[in-house]
């Protein structure tokens, strides 16, 4: 869908038409919804705010997700193990060689780079389903690895993460480390959206979009679809260590295939393919949960309740509830959330004229 | 569709010059030499030899199945060709890969519509720069504090006189997938431009188009040719444009080259009328077949 543009806002450099933003009103709106959220740890209790937490790094790995699999066409369902190993080697990083913690998180996605670039080399050469199993297998051998790594994550028992600290000051509480992890991904959005208007981001795409063609372009293919797994490593190791310093500790259960599946699924709904519909699915993926739990809660010991005789099953309930709105939410949207947004946002622009 | 205002290129594109007559003289930007390529069983080119002058507007024609499309996929790096070499501004490209010779200035357009379906026109075309531009994704991801930004910018300039000249102004954002048929083809060979080659490969770039697009390609092409100073290869089934703006055309049946020269020689050549009307021709006959089958070939 071209963006709609208010009539009369001409530009007159190629810089104004090259903006994140289309418009002034759309950059000052986004940047008051950052200084809003800056604001939420005053007013949020403890429980939203560790919500808001795991949605800030969970949509940091589901946007390393959605750069490979939404912009560039390969297919991953082992993220979930990078996501972890970046969760194990920032705290291996400040526990065993004394690097600060502020430099261990980007060190550690710097690390998972180096193993998804590892994986990524034979990926390069496999498509589609294909693809899929390989990815499969590097969930399985990184989950296996994490597990036995005894000096690398402490094996089964888990390995005990440091506090973020900055200049001495600790990030340990829900209220100062949400502006961790809103900082990291207000970064990692905007350097994600930077990377897919240049070259290399237009390369992923049209690799994406026509291989054949991409490669008469000049884009080495093997290299684009090595680096697009790099990339995404990197991103799910930043979330994988800010997940890490949240907790204060990490074990290899939290890390399996389902979570992979998880953010194949925080995609999918969001809008493969798009920055922001990375953190809309995120969103939708953390707070349907939550939502449904609170349905199930309202009709716990309620007349629907007591006629129906439901009693335990309320809680299947509500996890059936969770993949009913999923596969709901796949036919009536398939485009995803960022998809939907755009179209309201045509309309209220159209609107009353819409025809 | 907004309606930014576009900045004019100070200066018009390096002319060369050419005569369109005689093609300039000298070496050949590109030369095959005994190209065969065949799959399995199936011979889709044997022996094919020709070279193309700096300059040239050079034309491959043939009945459909002749392999024009496979040769062209042989000067592009699609196909490796099973026997014989390709040079390029005489050095052996034989070896070489789809993206290698991008970058070192051969450019194509698709027979099938082959653009980057979800991207906009503008992306598309900025696409082809990819071998000139130098960001990469971390200067990239960096845009303000790096070089990116300048380097985009000013590639953005040299996108936008492409699009100047090929009329695609008022659809510069609109996503490629949604135009129309003749637009698309128009876009393709945009981004071909913004490649910068010096050959050009353009797999028919008038197929399904109506009179009017057509004369108006023909006239992009020529101007490719005389204006920017590209050497173009066309295969384009429509005779009347091949031999209007064509320099030198070369003739394809059956795989093998049955003439080349002029358009009026090709034209009144005896081999290159019974291809087109389906008639035997001795110089088609396969030493092999012809030894397995003596007599008549069908």
């Amino acid at each position: 869908m071209t963006t709609l543009i208010p009539a009369g806002d001409f530009k007159t450099s190629y810089a104004a038409d090259t903006t994140i933003f289309p418009t002034a009103t759309s950059r000052n709106f986004a940047i008051a919804g950052v200084v809003l959220l800056a604001l939420c740890p005053l007013v949020l209790d403890k429980y939203w705010l560790s919500i808001m937490i795991q949605i800030g790094f969970l949509s940091i790995a589901a946007l390393g997700l959605n750069i490979l699999v939404g912009f560039t066409g390969q297919i991953s369902i082992g993220h979930a193990a990078f996501f972890g190993f970046g969760g194990f080697a920032s705290p291996w990083l400040s526990n065993h060689f004394g690097i600060p913690v502020a430099l261990s998180i980007p060190l550690a996605g710097v690390m998972t780079t180096a193993v998804g670039l590892i994986f990524g080399i034979p990926a390069a050469r496999l498509k589609g389903l294909y693809l899929a199993i390989a990815t499969l297998a590097a969930q399985y051998i990184i989950e296996d690895f994490l597990g036995r790594a005894e000096w690398f994550t402490g094996g089964v028992a888990g390995t005990i993460a440091e506090p973020f600290s900055l200049f001495g000051f600790v990030f340990d509480t829900d209220e100062r480390y949400f502006y961790v992890v809103l900082a990291w991904m207000v970064a990692m959005y905007v350097l994600a959206t930077n990377l897919m208007r240049t070259r290399d981001g237009r390369a992923l795409v049209a690799v994406r979009d026509h291989y054949l063609s991409a490669e008469m372009m000049g884009i080495n293919l093997t290299k684009y679809r090595t680096m697009s797994f790099g990339i995404s490593s990197f991103y799910a190791g930043i979330g994988g260590a800010l997940y890490a310093h949240y907790l204060q500790f990490v074990s290899v259960e939290g890390v399996t295939i389902l979570l992979s599946i998880q953010f194949l699924g925080m995609i999918i709904i969001g809008g493969l393919g798009s920055i922001m519909g990375s953190l809309m699915g995120t969103v939708f993926m953390v707070l349907l949960p939550e939502l449904m739990g609170a349905v199930t809660d309202a009709l716990a010991g309620g007349a629907i309740d007591r006629a129906l005789n439901l009693k335990d099953s309320l809680s299947y309930l509500r996890e059936m509830a969770i993949g009913l709105a999923i596969i709901l939410f796949l036919i009536f949207e398939p485009d995803g959330l960022a998809h939907r947004w755009k179209q309201v946002k045509a309309y209220w622009k159209l609107y009353p004229f819409s025809h | 569709m907004s309606g930014e205002p576009v900045k004019r290129p100070g200066a018009s594109p390096p002319a060369q010059a050419t005569d369109p007559v005689a093609p300039m003289a000298g070496a050949p930007i590109f030369e095959a030499r005994d190209v065969s390529l065949r799959f399995g069983g199936v011979r889709a080119l044997t022996e094919v030899g020709f070279s193309i002058l700096p300059g040239e507007l050079f034309s491959i024609i043939g009945p459909n199945g002749a392999g024009k499309t496979s040769m062209v996929n042989c000067i592009s790096g699609r196909y490796r060709p099973t026997q014989g070499a390709v040079f390029y501004k005489g050095r052996d490209i034989t070896a070489l890969t789809p993206n290698q010779r991008a970058t070192i200035g051969i450019g194509r357009t698709f027979q099938n519509l082959a653009l980057f379906g979800h991207m906009t026109v503008l992306d598309n075309i900025m696409v082809g720069r990819h071998h000139l531009l130098r960001n990469n994704f971390l200067t990239g991801s960096l845009y303000w504090l790096s070089r990116a930004r300048r380097e985009e910018l000013e590639h953005r300039r040299a996108v936008e006189e492409i699009i100047d000249f090929l009329d695609l102004q008022n659809v510069r954002k609109a996503v490629a997938g949604t135009l129309s048929y003749g637009v698309r083809k128009r876009v393709e060979l945009a981004r071909a431009m913004a490649l910068k080659p010096d050959l050009i490969l353009l797999d028919e770039p008038m197929a399904g188009m109506n009179l009017e697009e057509k004369e108006d390609m023909a006239r992009y092409i020529v101007d490719l040719n005389e204006e920017f100073g590209m050497t173009v290869v066309m295969i384009e089934h429509d005779m009347g444009v091949v031999m209007d703006i064509s320099h030198r055309v070369m003739v394809l049946d059956f795989g093998r080259k049955i003439a080349e020269g002029l358009p009026e020689a090709v034209l009144r050549d005896e081999h290159v009328r019974r291809a087109y009307l389906g008639e035997e021709d001795e110089v088609l006959v396969d030493p092999e077949d012809a030894a397995l089958r003596p007599g008549r070939v069908a």
